[in-house]
């Protein structure tokens, strides 16, 4: 019996995620993978995977998943309450799990999370990676989000009793009160007034907020000459102002090129915080120069490797031979499905 | 300016986050500037620098994603004006792609209005958008999505006010002074003037995207029977358009 997930019940955007799909912007392929792409990091560790293996992000919700294998090792990270066969746990740690349990993921402070499992899924990868990518059901569980009654194929049918680990809260960092950006490529398309306004304004999250983009509502932004520029490269964390003023942050979903002016672009540090924040959430921001951009991210990067490091024991890793299965076990194009009944924006 | 170095060929550099750098060669939109945008992307590839993640060529700038961590920005900067290109880097191979194109009513809902607005007979709308070698810009919006550039200025149309849910792959479409063809089922407020049987995108492939950066494409109009003729062989993969190579 192929071993595997069972999803009972997936809340809406329950997708499989990793870090996502590089080096395919020039075919105009968005990367996709973990909004916080910290956490799933973390949940891998706690299972002793690659950091870089794919999970299951969950949304709003969380969901219900049954293990069907002999045994299995799990992870969830992000703020919800945890139970198994309704006995509750502590989330930000590992469990092992044997065949026929039920883990239920309930979001509780967090809007996003992950759940890793180890092993990690026996699913191939499509342009190098594991990331659903929605809008043009790529990659991921047929390309698409999980519905109840899905079966997600594991590559190992069993995890080796070992001691479980717990996530050190304080190696992920918080939320700053303001998120960080960098000016430009194109802030010279805006008049001082209105950069300043990009800082001294609050802004709040709107309701049309997905993970293609983080759109924010407040005053305006005007132009000095109109909303359109000839059309150049974006990346996660551009952000965009289209022709209503009011701007957008792109995220892990994006497009791989517009032609709006992009005012600013928030530090690599600070995106995985888009991850949880709740339309009608209020959103500040504050610049910073290119050197301290880095420099936060080298100081995020450096905590985290720390814990992972000093939790990084004699761990089993997943037995490179359970890889054996993923060729007889999964259809090559899984990946890929008819986008005709994908989400239309 | 020697024609063996890229880097007099640089307009500006902008820092795009800690993770990009924009390398402007040109203002405007022409085969000349994004040429430039090619060679450099070329040639940057070919360095395979340690800290580069990707590059994206776009009209006239290329877009460099890089990990901060592993390259800083300002010794990308120096690197990327310090460039010579060298002697025998070959850019890509250009080919030029003859897709067919069935114009009939059925795979075109907004050509007559185009052809209208345009003061011309529907078949002379059709000759015109088929007149043209477009060249490819680049890949963009949607996976093996191709900005094409050349289209004939009668027929350049702003987009429609309200966008289509759901336009069908191969629907061949322009939008404002751009035509291009729709590699998946997607939403679109472009106006769709006929369908190609040919498969745009298809993950199955080594090199998905049928277009490069760099390509040319002309339209050939054919009747509906053969559009359902190519059509059941690409569904089978017996039938790919035909290219030629460019000098």
């Amino acid at each position: 019996m192929t071993p595997g997930l069972l999803v009972h019940s997936a809340g809406p955007w329950c997708t499989v995620q990793d870090l996502g799909r590089s080096g395919f912007g020039r075919l105009g392929v968005a990367p996709a993978g973990a909004l916080d792409p910290l956490l799933l990091r973390a949940a891998n560790v706690l299972v002793g995977n690659a950091e870089t293996t794919a999970a299951l992000e969950w949304t709003v919700r969380g969901g219900v998943f049954e293990i069907q294998a002999r045994s299995a090792r799990v992870a969830v990270t992000g703020d919800c309450s945890l139970a198994i066969d309704g006995l509750p746990v502590a989330p930000w740690r590992s469990h092992r799990l044997t065949r026929g349990q039920r883990l239920s993921v309930e979001a509780r402070g967090d809007l996003r999370g992950y759940l890793a499992i180890f092993g990690g899924f026996a699913i191939e990868p499509v342009l190098g990676s594991l990331s659903t990518h929605v809008r043009s059901a790529l990659g991921g569980w047929q390309g698409r989000t999980l519905r109840d009654g899905d079966a997600l194929p594991l590559r190992c049918d069993e995890a080796p009793p070992a001691s479980e680990l717990h996530v050190d809260l304080a190696a992920l960092g918080a939320r700053p009160q303001a998120l960080r950006i960098v000016w430009g490529p194109q802030d010279d398309a805006f008049a001082a007034d209105v950069r300043e306004r990009l800082l001294s304004s609050t802004w709040h999250v709107s309701t049309h907020s997905d993970r293609m983009a983080c759109r924010l509502t407040g005053p305006p932004l005007a132009h000095r000459s109109g909303p359109d520029i000839v059309s150049d490269g974006v990346l996660t964390g551009s952000i965009q102002v289209p022709g209503s003023g009011e701007p957008m942050v792109l995220l892990a979903d994006r497009q791989t090129t517009g032609g709006y002016p992009k005012i600013a672009t928030v530090i690599s540090a600070d995106l995985r915080h888009f991850a949880q924040l709740r339309p009608g959430e209020a959103v500040r921001f504050a610049a910073v120069d290119l050197d301290q951009a880095i420099a936060l991210r080298a100081e995020q990067e450096a905590r985290f490797c720390a814990w992972a490091r000093s939790v990084a024991g004699p761990r089993p890793a997943p037995d490179a031979a359970a890889d054996a299965h993923v060729l007889a076990t999964t259809n090559l194009v899984s990946g890929v499905s008819d986008a005709a009944d994908g989400p239309v924006v | 300016m020697p024609e063996d170095r890229a880097a007099p060929d640089v307009l500006r550099m902008l820092a795009v986050g800690d993770t990009g750098l924009c390398v402007e060669l040109g203002d405007g939109i022409s085969p000349q500037v994004h040429q430039r945008v090619l060679a450099l992307d070329a040639a940057l590839r070919a360095a395979a620098w340690p800290g580069v993640v990707e590059t994206v060529p776009a009209y006239r700038s290329l877009l460099i994603h890089f990990d901060p961590l592993r390259i800083s920005p300002q010794a990308l900067r120096a690197r990327v004006a310090a460039l010579r290109r060298a002697p025998d880097l070959a850019l890509a191979a250009r080919r030029r792609w003859t897709l067919p194109v069935c114009y009939q009513d059925e795979f075109a809902p907004d050509l007559a209005e185009l052809a209208d607005r345009a003061g011309l007979a529907g078949a002379q709308a059709i000759a015109v958008h088929a007149a043209v070698d477009y060249r490819v810009y680049f890949l963009g919006f949607a996976p093996g999505f191709a900005y094409l550039g050349g289209l004939d200025p009668r027929l350049a149309t702003p987009r429609r006010p309200q966008p289509r849910p759901a336009v069908a792959p191969g629907s061949v479409a322009i939008g404002g002074t751009q035509t291009g063809v729709l590699p998946m089922v997607m939403p679109s407020g472009w106006h769709v003037v006929g369908r190609t049987p040919a498969r745009l995108f298809d993950i199955r492939l080594a090199e998905p995207c049928l277009l490069r950066p760099g390509d040319v494409v002309r339209f050939a109009p054919v009747p509906r029977a053969e559009f359902a003729h190519l059509e059941a062989r690409a569904a089978s993969g017996t039938w790919r358009p035909a290219a030629e190579d460019l000098p």
